[in-house]
């Protein structure tokens, strides 16, 4: 048990969409687990991250949370996964860099279709929103980054298999091309 | 006029068809937005019609210019020149002065519309800076006290023909006469003189003389003159057409100004040796607008040329040399300099660059056999029709003949064009133009390459230093790192965006030189602007995005005691401050407590 590998995972600012395709490796879970002892993730519901051998993050950076949840596993794992295209470049969410932090506060809190009560949420409990949505590697040093909205399940199975048995990182054509 | 009779003014001066109207789009555009200071949504519907293409494919070519607007700029339009030379005289400052005495933002238009203030590339007077660009009018030698008539002048609503003329003298300053410049030689070589040689033996004699005279294009690339006219004479086609490259975009050149200023004739005589050689009846001067001044003076020598038979209906006499040169002015995009875009551009389109092969000495403008050539190439191959082969082979070096016509500015005593034969070190220019404690040399402009003054034994020549004419000096007191990040702000401002390395490659380096100028840069962060400049060199589509990543990565290779004294020594720092970063949402929110703060991450 102790001489497993030690893997965390985060969902920063994503849609779980790579999570998802992580369970798609579907019954090779069982083979993963053999090797891997599952630290933070979604998956268990881990609040907080320990030391890791490998940290894979989905989603970009777009809230103090975000930033906090990143520096801590940058700080506890000793690789760093950027997995999927928010955590690459921003994705989807970064699409809101075209807009001032003001304008799209307005139009979902008070401008926006069927709105009650109009206001800007300003609970000390809600993370503040960064003026822009920045990819992971923006904020910490990230090892490897692996594309794809989702990367699919095999991507990421090929991808943990060979950085665990310490081998160079190759995959076939279909499983890293989407043309 | 009201709007509506200006448009149909403008475009009832050409022909009817829709496809000969649509190649004069850009010139429509430019009339209009000079007439009225924008392009206003019903002129956009009424040329549409006309030209018989979609609303969008118009709103796509006003995008494209960076002198097109949509909106309204104010009744006093002002550009200030944005090169680095102009930085170095001071124009952040005056851009400062004059924002703040006329009190606008730079690019938004005053709220009485009466005037807009913003910056542009450079406007190609360095020697003679810092500049401006006013309704179109270069104004030179900005200074306090000239930015505060300005200012005095555009309140009391004095229209810019009424302002002093010594705001729009431009000199030539011509220092260094040599083959090209010198009076004998203009003595030697009056009007008309290449045609006559041109008639009194053959196109093919005539070709043969400019091959022998080894002269190569001085737009930069340096492509033999001679093969050139002679693959676009050799490809069969019902017209061929030649084309004089004016659009001089380059930081720190301002060569062609002078050239078109003074020796217009010269140019013109060129393009109609080139014109009598490949047989084409019909030329294009592509002008850049930033030079719209030079415009009128220029159509006066077109005009002149053509009661005097230097143009026209059988030239000189001789029945069948017909041909005729047209200027076509460009509005503000240094990707136009590239040939294929400037063709593109001349086609009335966005300039975007084309595939090469086919080159245009095959498949050029209309899709017909064209010579693109630049002004001084012209003006070269006219003397050497002329003078003959062996007077230009003279000077220059076996590979490099004749001479180079360059602009030299930045710090040194004496900027203005020189004439040099090729061949000549970096340190006699340096020497001749007054420039002592020399750090650097940027040579060829923000494309070309960085020198340290160590290095000034090298030539210029084709074979050593390469350069359409720019040349800037840098001397100990200035900071290298302000050039490359004007560099790296003017490439992403250039690129046309066709490409991804050239759009976000050029845009990821301008970061990461703010990153390094900002003491925030790491050794990982040069690794990165390594690789993506690599990736930038070899994978881009044109030459403006194989080149954009030079000034950075001579930086790193060259001066690298200059990047490790700013590099950040930690093994990582964030591409952004973390913490300032939620001001914008502490702003809207109120907040202030413990989580609306990102502390020390180190």
């Amino acid at each position: 048990m102790t001489d497993k590998i030690r893997v965390a995972t985060a969902s920063l600012c994503g849609c779980f969409g790579c999570h998802m395709s992580l369970l798609d490796i579907d019954e090779r879970i069982i083979d993963l687990v053999q090797l891997v002892e599952f630290d933070r993730s979604p998956i268990n519901d881990i609040k907080k991250v320990g030391d890791c051998d490998i940290g894979i993050i989905e989603g970009g950076v777009a809230n103090a949370e975000n930033v906090e949840v990143l520096l801590e596993f940058r700080k506890h794992c000793k690789v760093l996964v950027a997995l999927g295209a928010c955590a690459i470049n921003g994705g989807i969410p970064a699409m809101r860099n075209s807009f001032e932090l003001r304008e799209c506060l307005e139009e979902a809190y008070i401008d926006g279709i069927g709105v009650a009560n109009p206001q800007i949420p300003n609970d000390v409990e809600i993370p503040l929103l960064l003026n822009k949505v920045h990819p992971i590697h923006e904020v910490v040093k990230v090892d490897h980054f692996l594309p794809g909205c989702p990367p699919s399940g095999d991507t990421i199975w090929t991808f943990l298999t060979e950085l665990i048995e310490g081998k160079p990182i190759s995959f076939p054509y279909e499983q890293i091309h989407y043309d | 006029m009201t709007h509506d009779e200006i448009i149909k003014t403008i475009i009832a001066s050409s022909g009817t068809s829709p496809d000969v109207q649509r190649q004069q789009l850009l010139q429509y555009l430019c009339q209009i937005q000079h007439d009225l200071s924008h392009i206003p949504g019903h002129a956009i519907t009424q040329l549409a019609d006309l030209m018989q293409m979609p609303e969008a494919e118009i709103h796509g070519v006003i995008d494209f210019y960076s002198f097109l607007h949509k909106d309204a700029r104010g009744e006093y339009d002002i550009l200030l020149s944005d090169s680095i030379t102009d930085h170095m005289l001071g124009s952040r400052t005056l851009l400062q002065q004059l924002c703040n005495r006329l009190g606008v933002e730079p690019g938004v238009p005053r709220s009485d519309g009466r005037v807009t203030v913003d910056t542009t590339s450079c406007t190609g007077l360095c020697d003679q800076g810092p500049a401006m660009l006013v309704n179109g009018t270069a104004v030179s030698r900005l200074s306090d006290s000239r930015i505060e008539q300005i200012c005095a002048l555009i309140e009391a609503g004095t229209g810019v023909s009424q302002w002093p003329a010594e705001f729009f003298e431009i000199e030539d300053n011509i220092l260094r006469r040599d083959l090209l410049l010198s009076d004998e030689t203009t003595a030697a070589s009056p009007d008309g003189s290449a045609l006559r040689a041109l008639i009194a033996s053959s196109s093919d004699a005539l070709l043969d003389v400019i091959e022998q005279s080894g002269l190569r294009g001085r737009g930069g690339a340096g492509f033999r003159t001679g093969m050139k006219w002679r693959f676009c004479k050799q490809a069969e086609s019902d017209s061929h057409y030649v084309v004089c490259n004016a659009d001089e975009g380059e930081p720190g050149t301002f060569k062609d100004r002078v050239l078109l200023n003074s020796y217009a004739d010269s140019v013109f005589e060129g393009m109609t040796l080139c014109a009598g050689i490949i047989g084409a009846q019909r030329g294009y001067l592509y002008l850049r607008g930033e030079y719209r001044y030079l415009l009128e003076p220029l159509q006066a020598v077109l005009q002149q040329r053509r009661d005097s038979g230097l143009l026209g209906q059988g030239i000189l006499g001789k029945n069948g040399f017909d041909f005729d040169i047209e200027i076509h002015l460009g509005a503000g995009a240094y990707i136009c300099g590239e040939e294929s875009s400037l063709i593109e551009s001349l086609e009335g389109k966005r300039g975007i660059p084309r595939k090469r092969p086919p080159f245009p000495v095959t498949l050029g403008y209309l899709n017909k056999p064209t010579v693109v050539n630049n002004v001084e190439t012209f003006m070269a191959a006219a003397k050497i029709a002329a003078l003959g082969a062996d007077w230009y082979c003279a000077a220059g070096t076996p590979e490099s003949s004749g001479t180079k016509v360059l602009s030299i500015s930045g710090d040194c005593e004496r900027p203005g064009i020189y004439e040099y034969p090729f061949g000549v070190t970096i340190k006699q220019v340096l020497e001749d133009c007054g420039a002592t404690n020399t750090q650097a040399v940027q040579i060829a402009g923000a494309a070309g390459t960085t020198l340290p003054v160590a290095d000034a034994d090298r030539c210029i020549a084709f074979e050593d230093v390469s350069t359409a004419g720019s040349i800037m000096v840098f001397n100990n007191e200035r900071n290298l790192l302000d050039m490359v990040q004007n560099f790296a702000h003017f490439f992403v401002h250039e690129s046309c965006g066709f490409c991804t390395p050239c759009r976000v490659g050029g845009s990821l380096l301008k970061d990461l030189v703010e990153k390094l100028v900002n003491g925030h840069a790491t050794q990982y962060d040069v690794a990165e602007m390594k690789q993506i400049g690599a990736l930038m060199q070899g994978t881009s589509f044109c030459g403006l995005g194989t080149t954009a990543a030079n000034p950075v990565l001579d930086l790193l290779n060259r001066f690298p005691q200059l990047v490790e004294e700013q590099l950040a020594h930690s093994g990582y720092e964030p591409a952004f401050d973390l913490d300032a970063s939620l001001q914008e949402a502490r702003d809207i929110t109120g907040r202030d407590d413990a989580g609306a703060h990102i502390g020390s991450h180190t």
